[in-house]
Order: C-alpha cells, then sequence, then structure tokens
C-alpha cells in the first residue's frame, strides 16, 4: 500500500551491497593471502560455501530455533482472545493479509517480536509479562509496530544481513585462528615462493579485513536495524492512528525490560526493545535506538499520524535526516488521530483497576494451559485448574460443592 | 548497411523494449492497487456480519440478567434485522449506523447490573464486539488508506496515462456522515 517495502529496501540495499562486497574482498583476500593468485578463486567459493550454508540453514531452522530457544508456545484464540482480536484489528489495518501465528512466551518482563521470512511463516510472539502489563491501547501500539516490521519486509531482511554479517565473523575468524595456530609454518614458506612486494601488500591486507571486516559488519548491521526499528514506530502511529499506545507501552517496557535473561544476543535484534541494553546508552552496536528518543518522538507528531508527521518529528528530536524514504513520503495521505477523527476506533483510554486484576487472571490461566495444566469452569462461575496427570475422574466445586467431571476422563 | 545504422536500429528497440516493460509494470501496479482496495472493502462487509452474527448471542444473555430493559433490547434486535435486510448499500450503510447506536446505548444500560458484568460468557461476548467495532474501523481506514493511495496513482502522471486508456476508475472514498456515528465507537466497555 505505501510502498514502504520498495522505498526502504531501495534504502537498505545499500547496505545489504556493502555487506556482500566486504564478504566478497574478504574471500579472496584470504585465498589470495593462503595460496597467491590461485587461491583468489578458491577464497571466493569458499566464502560462497559459507554463505549458502548458513542461508540454508537460517532459511530452514531459523524462526523454529529461535522460538524453541526463547521457549515460546503457539496459542489459539481460545487461549487469549484479546491478544487474537488485536493482532487481528492489526492484520486488517496494515492490509498484511495473512494472519501470522501468534507465540506467547512465559516470561513476566514484557516484550515482543515478530520473525518469518515468508507470509505462510510470519509469527508475532509477546511474552507473558507484555499481556499482564499492557493496557489494551499499549498492546494495540506494541502489536502494530511487529505487524508493521511484517508488513515492511523486515524479518526477511534482517535475516539476510545476519547471515552475511555471520558469514563474514566465520570467515574472519577460522583464517586469523589458523594463522594464529600454523603462523610459523606458513611463514617460512612464503618467504620462498615469495612473487613480491604486491603479494606481501595483499597479505597484510587480508589479516587488516580479517580484523576490521567483522567490526564493519556489525557497525551496518546495527545501524540497519535501529533505522528499521524507526520505520516500524511510524507504521504503527499510522496504523492505529493513535501514537501515544506506542509511546506509553515503550516507556514500561523500557522500565521493566532491564535483565531479560531468557533473550540472548542473537535474538536482541528480533525484539522491540532490546533486552539487553535496554536502558544503557546507544552507540554503534545497539541494535535499537534509545527507548526514550523513540518515546519523544511519538509524541511530538503535532496531532497527526502519517509518515510525513512521523518523519518530521525524527528530524527534530535527533537532529539527523529523516528516516523514511522519499516515496513512502510522498505516497502518504494525510490522516486524523483517533480522538475526533472520522474514521479509526476511538482509544479505550486508562483502564480500570477491575480491568488489570481481570487481564491478571487471564494471562494466569494462559500460563497454566500453557504448562499443561486443564482448566474448567464450574457453572456456578468458579475457574477449577487441575494439574497433569491428576487421577480424579470428578472434582468438587469449592464454592458451591457440586461435584465437576474432569474432562478427558 | 553500416555499423551506424544497427547501433540506432539496436537502441531504439531497446528503447521500444524498455517502455513496454514500464507500461507493463504501471499497469500490474494499478491492478494491484485495486484490488487492494476491492479486498479492503470486502474486510468490511465480513466485520459488519461478523456483528450481525454476535447480537443474538449478547442480546440471549444480557435478557437473562435485565430482563426489563426490554426496549433497549427491542431496538438493537430490530436495528440488526434492518441492517440484514438492507435492499441498498445507502440503506445498509445508514441502518449499520443505527446499529452502532442502538449497541452503545445497550452497553451504557449493561453498566447497572454488576451480576451480567461479572458473568464469563457475557465478558468474552463484550471483548468480541469490542474487538469486532474496532475491526469494522480499521477496515474502513484500511479501505480509504487503498482507495486514496490508488486514485492518487489513477490522477498522478504518468500512471494516469495508463489508466485512462484502461479504464481504472476512482474508487469513492468511506465519509461518516453522522456526526453520532462518529462518535459512537467511543463507548468504553
Amino acid at each position: 500500500m505505501w510502498e514502504a517495502i520498495e522505498s526502504n529496501r531501495r534504502r537498505s540495499r545499500w547496505i545489504v551491497a556493502g555487506m556482500g562486497a566486504l564478504l566478497v574482498a574478504l574471500g579472496g583476500l584470504i585465498g589470495n593471502a593462503i595460496a597467491p593468485r590461485t587461491g583468489i578463486l578458491i577464497g571466493l567459493g569458499g566464502a560462497l560455501f559459507v554463505w549458502i550454508l548458513l542461508w540454508t540453514v537460517a532459511v530452514f531452522q531459523g524462526d523454529s530455533i529461535m522460538l524453541s530457544i526463547a521457549g515460546a508456545q503457539k496459542i489459539e484464540k481460545a487461549d487469549a482472545p484479546q491478544l487474537f482480536n488485536v493482532v487481528e484489528e492489526m492484520v486488517i489495518a496494515s492490509s498484511l493479509g495473512k494472519m501470522p501465528d501468534i507465540y506467547v512466551i512465559p516470561d513476566d518482563r514484557p516484550n515482543a517480536f515478530a520473525a518469518g521470512r515468508k507470509p505462510e511463516t510470519r509469527v508475532v510472539c509477546v511474552t507473558s509479562g507484555l499481556l499482564r502489563l499492557m493496557s489494551r491501547d499499549e498492546l494495540q501500539g506494541v502489536i502494530a509496530h511487529e505487524i508493521g516490521h511484517h508488513k515492511n519486509g523486515d524479518p526477511a531482511l534482517m535475516i539476510l544481513m545476519g547471515v552475511m554479517l555471520g558469514a563474514i565473523v566465520l570467515l574472519a575468524d577460522v583464517f586469523l585462528r589458523s594463522n594464529i595456530l600454523f603462523g610459523g609454518r606458513r611463514r617460512s614458506r612464503d618467504d620462498k615462493d615469495d612473487s613480491g612486494g604486491l603479494q606481501i601488500l595483499l597479505v597484510v591486507l587480508a589479516f587488516a579485513l580479517a580484523i576490521l571486516a567483522p567490526i564493519l559488519a556489525q557497525v551496518m548491521y546495527f545501524a540497519c536495524s535501529r533505522r528499521r526499528e524507526y520505520l516500524a514506530d511510524a507504521s504503527a502511529a499510522r496504523f492505529t492512528r493513535y501514537p501515544e499506545g506506542l509511546a506509553s507501552a515503550l516507556e514500561k517496557i523500557a522500565v521493566e525490560a532491564q535483565g531479560n535473561r531468557q533473550a540472548n544476543r542473537v535474538l536482541a535484534p528480533m525484539y522491540i526493545v532490546n533486552p539487553m541494553e535496554a536502558l544503557a546508552a546507544v552507540g554503534l552496536f545497539s541494535t535499537h535506538p534509545p527507548t526514550e528518543n523513540r518515546v519523544h518522538i511519538l509524541r511530538s507528531m503535532g496531532g497527526g499520524v502519517g509518515y510525513v508527521d512521523y518523519d518530521a518529528a525524527f528530524r527534530k528530536i535527533t537532529g539527523k535526516a529523516g528516516c523514511i524514504g522519499a516515496r513512502t513520503l510522498n505516497e502518504d495521505t494525510p490522516a486524523t488521530r483517533r480522538e475526533g477523527g472520522p474514521e479509526g476506533p476511538v482509544a479505550a483510554g486508562p483502564e480500570t483497576r477491575e480491568e488489570k486484576v481481570t487481564r491478571s487472571r487471564e494471562v494466569g490461566n494462559l500460563l497454566g494451559r500453557m504448562g499443561g495444566l486443564t482448566m474448567m469452569q464450574c457453572p456456578c462461575g468458579v475457574g477449577i485448574k487441575i494439574p497433569p496427570g491428576a487421577p480424579w475422574a470428578t472434582i468438587p466445586c469449592p464454592r458451591c460443592g457440586r461435584e465437576n467431571r474432569v474432562p478427558g476422563k | 548497411m553500416g555499423p551506424a545504422l544497427l547501433v540506432v536500429i539496436a537502441l531504439v528497440v531497446g528503447l521500444i523494449f524498455l517502455g513496454i516493460l514500464v507500461v507493463v509494470g504501471m499497469y500490474n501496479g494499478l491492478v494491484r492497487a485495486r484490488n487492494e482496495t476491492k479486498n479492503s472493502w470486502a474486510q468490511i462487509d465480513v466485520q459488519l456480519k461478523r456483528r450481525h452474527d454476535l447480537i443474538p448471542n449478547l442480546v440471549e444473555t444480557v435478557k437473562g440478567y435485565a430482563a426489563h430493559e426490554s426496549k433497549t433490547l427491542e431496538s438493537v434486535i430490530a436495528a440488526r434485522s434492518q441492517a440484514v435486510s438492507a435492499p441498498t448499500t445507502d440503506a445498509r450503510i445508514a441502518a449499520e449506523g443505527q446499529l452502532s447506536q442502538a449497541l452503545s446505548r445497550l452497553m451504557v444500560v449493561t453498566e447497572q447490573y454488576p451480576d451480567l458484568k461479572a458473568n464469563q460468557n457475557f465478558l468474552s461476548l463484550q471483548e468480541e464486539l469490542t474487538s469486532t467495532e474496532n475491526k469494522i474501523s480499521f477496515a474502513r481506514q484500511a479501505y480509504n488508506d487503498a482507495a486514496t493511495s490508488y486514485n492518487t496513482r489513477i490522477e498522478t502522471f504518468p500512471s494516469n496515462l495508463i489508466a485512462g486508456n484502461f479504464g481504472f476508475k476512482p474508487e469513492p472514498l468511506f465519509q461518516v456522515t453522522d456526526e453520532k456515528e462518529r462518535q459512537a465507537p467511543q463507548v468504553k466497555f
């Protein structure tokens, strides 16, 4: 719709091309350092081989590996109706098409991520802590951000970049290690068929690149990742017509997300807020922009909700050139915020204590079901939890004393 | 025939080929945009039907706890049957607006019945209804976004040349004319 995919892919294409060039240069130089001239082709072949290998693993196994590392479980509508509904709402608002699978990670710290390279394998994953802490508007903001990632094609791009980064790090590492181990022998042989100053220069270059390339590639990877976060925020504002929802969610997450031990470094770029360094300063090696900035931008959109408004706020807050492609900005149409706007639902507003209690009970039930508990309800309205493998065929209700049949017995 | 002539012919053929590619690309882009508009429109319909399906269940549940609110309940039922049987699109839009208002009145009334608000079945119906109202709004929003983007393409150079020749017509935007309807989803359940 907004061609956000196209114009941003064009911007990211330069970074991808840069990383590709780095990989090729590294492969060629390493090959040349091992065996002058003839080795260049071997080196290039090696680089290609490593890249294809990692790519294959990422494509066939990536998402399932990631979800199993994070301990996520797929849920259905009956498990968490509100979460399911909010995802459906955002799929409609974004015209994403196919509904992604929804996973929940039993973790008390609030966070969320989007994964899946193709429309059929799209996943939106949230932690139980997110469900417990967020109001409906905030949850909607977070989900809109994740759906924004999908709409902008980010998971596929980040897999591509991640694989390139991995290949560069691997090649450089193997080269440097093997030279530390077998360095002495190689050097003595090189002395015999020394083909002049150029070869020495190239070998030195190979070493320099082997040290520098992984660092450079990481900087590129992280820069791309940060840009994508801003873009997904802009999409979320556009889809929900309510930037405040995401802004207040981000604040809550930043406070609570510190020390999310279940997430590891590899998965960090996928999350809505970087779990490793939620409040730490942001440098070249951060996957996420500072949350403070993101919140500030979302709140400075001056009543607008379009990509144009986000871009203007971005320039004002960060002092940098815009973060959104020119084509997307050109195609942006004016849209009004939800309050008083002619379209889009009105924000539900701050929630009551009652609603908070209901929600935390729902999350408790969801976690119970995920942990294998059987949930049943007595006709008098009391919920009963039955542990897996319990021997009883019926169970008395603690309130009204009625004997209830245990399902599946 | 000199080599210069060959180069000129190759250039001309290449340019024609390129031109055809550009036209095909634009045409496909327009078709895609039009399909997206149609899909978004269909989505509004899906959600309105979903709301119709929820209402009988909702009315039954509320009846059990708030039987003497029969007037409000009847107005919901009447609005629903009118919306279901509306003969024209305009009549349908008007009837759906009435239904939105009737539903929000019902939801205000239910606030006075704590037992009803504790009923699990009612709570889940309430979430479904809230979400369906949201989905209707978001579907309208998505339709307007898609239609605006499609209309802009039809009107702007150079895709307007192709749109004119292949009969791409602009799609109307969804505008809420009734001030009351605009306010309707504001009711907080």
